[in-house]
């Protein structure tokens, strides 16, 4: 009887687990995305180069219209394809495990981590039309890593802590504006993989 | 027996602990996404869904999504109180053991 009620538990916590939090998210999106952030920093790296600007010293915080304009174009293709391969391994990762991907909390989780982002997105472009370029990748740094903290209750707790190590890594970039795009590689990058092998590793 | 009396003969089922369990942290469930997360057959969770209803532990909503009808659960009050006694039941029932 008493065998009965012990399952009787454990399903009532499982059922109310898998229907309040997306649990198909993909380490290997990730993983993925982290890696579209080295290549896209890279390629950053070399436009800087191409226009002799060395981003280390970064004497000249003014650039010229035309690096600008390639480096939001650069910006949105980074984003583009990171957001490709999550929804991609995302979407394969629930076809699976034979769930479903739109469900309420799959939509929980987007709206939560949008929010923040969204904020974010005007909180940069009002930096850029001011000519602020040297805030721009700590301030992304910060609103992904609250989007993620905020987001943190609708799947896997563990991005809780990229969410956490990408703010303050975000803040620390604030003391050393003109290194940006080492702290922004560093966070969108290195973290991204690093994050997701534990979570690939974990929820295989 | 005492205690067992006590236990709600209405969340004898799988199904219908199943059914409290996400509706207790969820807001509107639909049918599709209900089914999809218990794995039952529309059968099995409209019978036991109307039981629940007709108890005054859930709420349905029927409605139409463009042509296709659309139907909602969501906990009543009642339910909710019910549920976490039943918790509570369980629970006590374990540790006394």
């Amino acid at each position: 009887m008493s065998q009965k009620h012990q399952e009787d538990l454990l399903h009532i916590r499982s059922m109310m687990e898998r229907s309040s939090r997306f649990i198909s998210l993909s380490g290997l999106s990730g993983i993925f995305a982290g890696i579209t952030a080295l290549i896209g920093g890279a390629y950053v790296c070399v436009l800087f180069e191409n226009y002799g600007i060395d981003y280390l010293t970064a004497e000249r915080r003014v650039y010229n219209i035309d690096l600008i304009k390639e480096l939001v174009v650069t910006a949105l293709l980074i984003l583009i394809f990171a957001v490709s391969f999550g929804v991609f391994f995302t979407v394969r990762k629930s076809k699976k495990n034979n769930l479903p991907v739109w469900t309420s909390s799959s939509k929980n989780l987007l709206f939560n981590l949008a929010l923040p982002l969204f904020i974010g997105g005007i909180f940069c472009t009002a930096l850029l039309y001011h000519n602020l370029i040297a805030f721009i990748a700590p301030s992304t740094l910060i609103f992904y890593g609250l989007a993620l903290i905020n987001a943190e209750k609708y799947t896997f707790s563990d991005i809780k802590y990229l969410g956490i190590s990408e703010a303050f890594l975000g803040c620390l970039s604030l003391f050393f504006l003109g290194k940006g795009l080492y702290f922004w590689m560093f966070g969108f990058g290195i973290l991204h993989v690093f994050y997701g092998i534990i979570l690939f590793k974990k929820y295989k | 027996m005492g205690i067992i009396d006590k236990l709600n003969k209405n969340f004898e089922s799988r199904v219908r602990l199943g059914i409290m369990s996400v509706l207790i942290v969820n807001d509107w469930v639909d049918f599709t996404e209900m089914k999809a997360l218990l794995s039952i057959t529309d059968g099995n969770l409209a019978s036991h869904s109307a039981a629940l209803e007709k108890s005054e532990y859930i709420e349905i909503k029927k409605e139409f999504v463009g042509k296709k009808p659309k139907t909602s659960y969501r906990i009543t009050n009642l339910g909710r109180v019910a549920f976490k006694e039943h918790l509570n039941y369980l629970e006590k029932l374990i540790n006394a053991k």
